[in-house]
């Protein structure tokens, strides 16, 4: 549950602890690094734009590594571009998330045969926290996969590593199915 | 021209490449090919690799030929026939309607062709994909290097045999 969901409103003041206090800063102005490689870069630019709006997320593109939360591998990463990305990432301060955006950054994409020139999977070179699958994806799939990236946020504390969060992550996991099927319900009646 | 005897009538556009072919083999004789009339691109060969600046020259300068553009200049690898080649594909932008295709081969292994770089500065970066894919030398090109692949990558992709190296720098390449 997000701080602004706790009703803060009837009284002025709450009591929380850091972690929740500065995991709510961290998710709510996630930076993602400015650069894109391939047509899903054209889709990102759209997410980013005024129909879907990234920046009521607080997602705000950086021109510098040294200024990013977020990598947002968004297209086709070429073996020459495989080591600038490598540089870019160690150039990011941590905490620094990477998500993997569309086939091609996932595992080579439609170049994993003949695409001698391709890197197979950006995770080859990068460790990635979130991937988005599509060709390219949608704008609602990357805001899914950056709420994911919000969700890992989320369960990370202080002195807490990257695994063990996600393993809290993974623990708190719900079947979506029976939400939707509520929502239908919901919207039917 | 075998074609015409027969009697096919051949279109406009073949016959405006047949008459620009007609003035290059009068100057050249044997060091170029005979005339393919085919319809998608009608081209001839040019036979002495050496030559090839020099009839490209003649084919941009040369009042009734004129071809001053080079639209593509693409690289073929013939395994069968142990030869590497370019086509270049030349047309006369404002001056003449006729356009034709020339082809230049050269072995497979070590083997070289003048570049046509200082005749239209197109065939710069062209020369340089082609020898980036497919490994034939440029000989005198301005900046002999590989234009898309990494400076240390192996091999040439487009060639029919090519496999793919292992690793680069480390990172593994196949899927």
């Amino acid at each position: 549950m997000g701080l602004l969901d706790a009703g803060i409103s009837k009284h002025n003041v709450v009591i929380t602890s850091v972690d929740n206090v500065l995991n709510w800063a961290r998710l709510s102005s996630l930076w993602p690094m400015g650069f894109g490689l391939a047509c899903c870069a054209i889709e990102m630019m759209a997410t980013n734009a005024s129909n879907y709006d990234l920046e009521r997320f607080g997602i705000f593109p950086r021109s510098s590594p040294r200024q990013s939360d977020l990598m947002i591998v968004a297209g086709t990463v070429t073996m020459k571009m495989a080591e600038r990305v490598v540089r870019l990432y160690e150039q990011m301060p941590e905490p620094r998330y990477v998500l993997s955006m569309g086939s091609c950054s996932n595992c080579g994409g439609p170049y994993w045969e003949h695409g001698y020139h391709v890197l197979k999977g950006v995770d080859r070179v990068i460790p990635v926290d979130v991937y988005v699958p599509g060709c390219p994806p949608r704008p609602e799939s990357l805001i899914g996969g950056l709420m994911k990236v919000q969700e890992l946020i989320r369960m990370e504390q202080i002195g807490l590593s990257r695994a063990d969060a996600l393993r809290k992550l993974a623990e708190k996991s719900i079947d979506p199915q029976p939400v939707i099927d509520a929502e239908r319900q919901a919207a039917r009646a | 021209m075998s074609e015409m005897e027969e009697g096919r009538v051949l279109p406009q556009s073949v016959q405006q490449s047949a008459a620009a072919y007609a003035v290059i083999r009068e100057q050249f004789r044997g060091a170029v090919s005979d005339f393919d009339a085919n319809e998608t691109m009608p081209f001839f060969e040019v036979l002495e690799t050496e030559k090839w600046p020099e009839i490209a020259l003649f084919m941009r300068d040369h009042p009734k030929l004129k071809f001053n553009y080079m639209a593509c200049l693409s690289g073929v690898d013939y395994p069968a026939e142990e030869q590497l080649g370019i086509v270049c594909n030349l047309e006369s932008i404002g001056e003449f309607p006729h356009r034709i295709a020339v082809k230049v081969k050269c072995p497979r292994e070590g083997g070289s062709i003048p570049t046509a770089a200082y005749v239209w500065h197109t065939a710069n970066w062209h020369e340089r994909e082609a020898y980036d894919m497919f490994g034939m030398q440029f000989t005198n090109h301005p900046d002999h290097r590989r234009i898309l692949c990494p400076e240390d990558w192996e091999g040439f992709p487009l060639r029919k045999d090519y496999r793919v190296q292992e690793s680069y720098h480390g990172i593994k390449v196949p899927y």
